[in-house]
């Protein structure tokens, strides 16, 4: 075992982390841990774009952007956040601009904006361009800038070593972090970070659905580490279904395919969107397009000898159009469909993309121990977070933003912090929990395996808590989720090695996936109406008056060592914007 | 809507699809052996499934110790390029169909970095020889208040090798390279280009200093196996060149 010390730590180099990574490394002496290389992070996957009112090709400014923002969570945003992330987006663009980001260009040589779901002109009259993009490959170009930036200033990197367990310690009756506990890939050593500051920015958790448009890294490791020590998450049950992933596979076309001119269509050929919303059509928000999707499918209009699918159709656009514009996923579409998306439609399902929730935070990315009070040195920033910038439900292109904003926010935040804080006294054998939990993997002679678990849990969360939801399904999830766990008891590994034991990590990583599926789950639950990315069919309306409110899941240890998850509740903040009846 | 093409795709996704193949893998792994075996596994598969999904299938199915680095499954992240019946590829944007299932599948690590466990290599010189090029946009004098201006040519003119993902597949095919890993490699040259053609960069000249070292670019001998090898398409070859002939008249 070795022992760190660094003013601050950050968990994670994607877009978050190398983000705030670039403010702290400047600032104090910051170690980053991140489980993948710095490059090979999901931000890269990434596609559309990156909002901004920047105004360059036509009329917008950021109170519009707000706007859009608060109306596109289904009002369950914070508006103080909101309002935080729309202004400072402008800068947020210009900051990458300045460090290289090959953005695409207007006529004029500024920096090139398009259409996307959801961002509007005035409130809602008209779609409006306000995406910043490179291509069909903006987060590569974020992901990629951001680790040059990293190594022009020097960032220290801690590559494949995966945070384990995050150490709090009570000073004075507050819970206060102490530094993480961390696994190192290549040797199976265990590392002490003692750190007087530590930003989470381990990214989503969609690897609990089948179809998902996330890679199989994203396991909600940074979720799990907090909520296990007493940390409470915030509005779990709000996961994006994104409208256009490739059938059967969930890669993602991005939306921005729709932004160009793309157009969603039936069995029939119909552009069925007109009916769900007369005016965004297939730029409507993610969660109506999603719904919209399938009932075409339930109501028969689906293609395909299953009727299990529509069409993303780009065949109308010139083929000059789609090579400058969407690379990528037309070559996605060859690749992995053989289809040429000239000629012919791509076959579309929606794909779990995004978690709306996590990590409570507040706007300078300090993490919350229950609605109010701080834990001093802990930090959150990007899909890890919940700030609350995104409510009940994203819109595209705010989440590259998001990464932007708040990992440069919390890299400052938890930086001046660490400058003038001490180190907290790390709590007595802080490898403890790590070193059982490995033990028990690598000892174990149990009969289950990784896989059929792994498998299990993701067919039954896309059987029952995907677009639609009943109490019904979300029951049946909790049950089986029940089961599983307790079947993960009598998990066990084959590599028992020390040398890149993948076997015992994607065991772990398993393990926080069943875990927050549970939070998932029972959050649904308890949520009796129908808000952005969760859709009750049993209680199809948005009820204000007793769920406009986050949610806040706790973990709870019974005296005989049972765990079950404890919710409350967290009051929006509002600002400028009253709740209305959300069209498009 | 149903065009004939797609119809054809939909009518054998409906038919059972799967065949037999056999995964020919080089084993490796120091805590047990110091030296690699060629290992066989019979795997049942969709032919329209890519190596990547392969693997999964025996690591997640029969022996759990098979290591190899992955993250997106869609070539996007640079983290599987393999050496696949010989070539280097990334398995996740290989399809099992496209590379003659009918005989073995030969997968084994990229060549000219280190061995580490079974297809997982150690990529600290790789990222090295990256750095080492400057990698990120130099400018001098005051910053604009608003982004730097760039016309759309301007833009295209270094767009190929903008695409880059480190994967590293380019370099591990380089003949060069193997035979000297001080050889920078085509992927740090592919990044140096980026920047040495960016308009709004002031860095040229230093990055082409440093690329005229001995280690730098004269050293390729145009085989063109980073080209093919390129799971993003880049003409790295032609990258190559370019700086090399800026290194020449000094213009870029
Ligand atoms: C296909 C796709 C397309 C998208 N397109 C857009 C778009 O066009 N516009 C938009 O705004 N948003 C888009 N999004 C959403 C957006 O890309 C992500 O939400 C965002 O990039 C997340 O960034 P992040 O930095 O929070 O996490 P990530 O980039 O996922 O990074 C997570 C980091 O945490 C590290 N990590 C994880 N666990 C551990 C651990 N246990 N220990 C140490 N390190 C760990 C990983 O190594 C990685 O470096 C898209 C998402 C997807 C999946
Ligand atoms: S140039 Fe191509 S092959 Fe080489 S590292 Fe970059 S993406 Fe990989
Ligand atoms: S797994 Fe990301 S490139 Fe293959």
């Amino acid at each position: 075992m070795k022992i760190h010390k660094y003013d601050t730590v950050i968990v994670g180099a994607g877009g978050a982390g190398m983000r705030a990574a670039i403010e702290a490394t400047k600032r104090s002496r910051t170690a980053v841990l991140t489980k993948l290389y710095p490059t090979r992070s999901h931000t890269g996957a990434a596609q559309g774009g990156m909002a901004a009112a920047l105004a360059n090709v036509e009329e917008d400014n950021w109170e519009w952007h707000t706007f859009d923002t608060v109306k596109g969570g289904d009002y369950l945003v914070d508006q103080d956040a909101a309002e935080i992330l729309a202004k400072e987006a402008i800068d947020a663009v210009l900051d990458l601009e300045k460090m290289g980001l090959p953005f695409n260009r207007t006529p004029n040589g500024t920096i090139d904006q398009r259409r996307f779901g959801g961002h509007s002109r005035n409130h809602g009259e008209a779609p409006v361009r306000r995406s910043c993009y490179a291509a069909d490959r903006t987060g590569h170009m974020i992901l990629q800038t951001l680790y040059q930036n990293c190594v022009k200033e020097g960032v220290e990197f801690f590559n494949e070593f995966y945070v384990l367990d995050q150490l709090i310690v009570e000073v004075d009756g507050v819970k206060h972090s102490a530094g993480v506990v961390a696994y190192e890939l290549a040797t199976g050593e265990i590392h002490i970070f003692q750190a007087k500051a530590v930003i989470y920015a381990s990214g989503g958790t969609g690897k609990f659905f089948k179809v998902t448009s996330n890679a199989h890294t994203l396991t909600g490791d940074g979720q799990a580490a907090c909520y296990r020590r007493g940390l409470p998450l915030e509005d779990m049950e709000f996961f994006q279904f994104h409208p256009t992933g490739i059938w059967r596979m969930g890669i993602l076309l991005t939306e921005g395919a729709r932004g160009e001119g793309g157009i969603l269509r039936n069995k029939d050929g119909e552009r069925f969107m007109e009916k769900y919303a007369p005016v965004m059509k297939d730029l409507a928000s993610r969660d109506v397009v999603s719904r919209s999707i399938y009932t075409e499918i339930r109501e028969g209009r689906g293609c395909g000898p299953e009727g299990d699918h529509v069409y993303l159709d780009l065949t109308h656009l010139p083929p000059e159009q789609l090579d400058a514009k969407l690379p990528d996923i037309t070559e996605f579409a060859r690749t992995y469909l053989g289809i040429e998306p000239y000629t012919d439609p791509i076959p579309i399902q929606p794909t779990a993309h995004y978690a709306m929730g996590g990590i409570p935070t507040n706007v300078e990315g300090e993490v919350l121990s229950d609605n109010t009070t701080v834990v001093p040195g802990l930090y959150a920033a990007g899909e890890v977070a919940c700030v609350s910038v995104h409510g009940a439900n994203r819109l595209g292109t705010n989440s590259l933003l998001d990464i932007n904003v708040f990992g440069k926010r919390s890299g400052i935040a938890a930086a001046e912090y660490s400058a003038k804080a001490d180190f907290v006294e790390l709590p007595e054998a802080p490898e403890s929990l790590v070193i059982a939990q490995i033990e028990k993997l690598r000892n174990s002679t149990g009969s289950e395996r990784v896989a059929d678990l792994r498998r299990e849990l993701q067919e039954t969360m896309d059987a029952n808590v995907m677009v639609f939801r009943t109490e019904q399904t979300i029951k049946t999830a909790v049950e089986k989720i029940a089961e599983l766990r307790e079947r993960y008891e009598n998990v066990s590994i084959q590599d028992k090695g020390k040398r890149f034991n993948t076997d015992l990590l994607e065991a772990i990583e398993l393990g926080n996936l069943l875990e927050l599926a549970e939070v998932m789950a029972v959050s649904a639950l308890a949520r009796k109406e129908s808000r952005g990315g969760h859709y009750r069919e049993d209680y199809p309306n948005r009820d204000d008056v007793n769920f406009m409110r986050h949610t806040m899941a706790y973990r709870e240890v019974g005296e005989d060592g049972s765990e079950t998850v404890r919710l409350d509740y967290k009051p929006v903040v509002q600002t400028r914007y009253q709740p209305m009846e959300r069209k498009y | 809507m149903a065009t004939p093409v797609l119809d054809k795709v939909e009518a054998e996704s409906a038919a059972s699809p799967y065949i037999t193949v056999t995964m020919r893998i080089r084993r490796f792994n120091p805590e047990i052996s110091d030296a690699s075996v060629w290992e066989d596994f019979q795997i049942e598969i969709d032919p329209k499934e890519r190596v990547l999904d392969a693997l999964h299938k025996i690591k997640w199915d029969v022996d759990g110790t098979l290591t190899f680095r992955r993250s997106c499954a869609h070539g996007i992240c640079g983290s599987d390029a393999m050496r696949i019946n010989g070539k280097n590829r990334l398995a996740c944007k290989t399809l099992i169909k496209d590379i003659n299932p009918e005989k073995p599948i030969t997968v084994e690590a990229i060549k000219g970095l280190t061995v580490l466990k079974d297809l997982v290599v150690d990529m600290e010189p790789f990222f090295q020889a990256y750095r080492d090029v400057m990698p990120f946009l130099v400018t001098k004098g005051n910053e604009p208040t608003r982004e730097r201006l760039q016309t759309a040519e301007d833009r295209e003119r270094f767009d190929d090798t903008t695409k880059c993902i480190l994967c590293a597949a380019c370099t591990s095919s380089c003949p060069v390279f193997w035979n000297d890993g001080q050889y920078f490699g085509p992927a740090a040259i592919v990044n140096a280009h980026r920047f040495i053609f960016d308009s709004r960069d002031e860095a040229g000249e230093q990055r082409l200093e440093i690329l005229n070292d001995k280690d730098g670019v004269w050293r390729c001998r145009t085989t063109f196996n980073c080209t093919d090898a390129c799971p993003r398409g880049i003409e790295v070859t032609k990258a190559i060149q370019e700086v090399k002939r800026a290194l020449i008249t000094r213009r870029f």
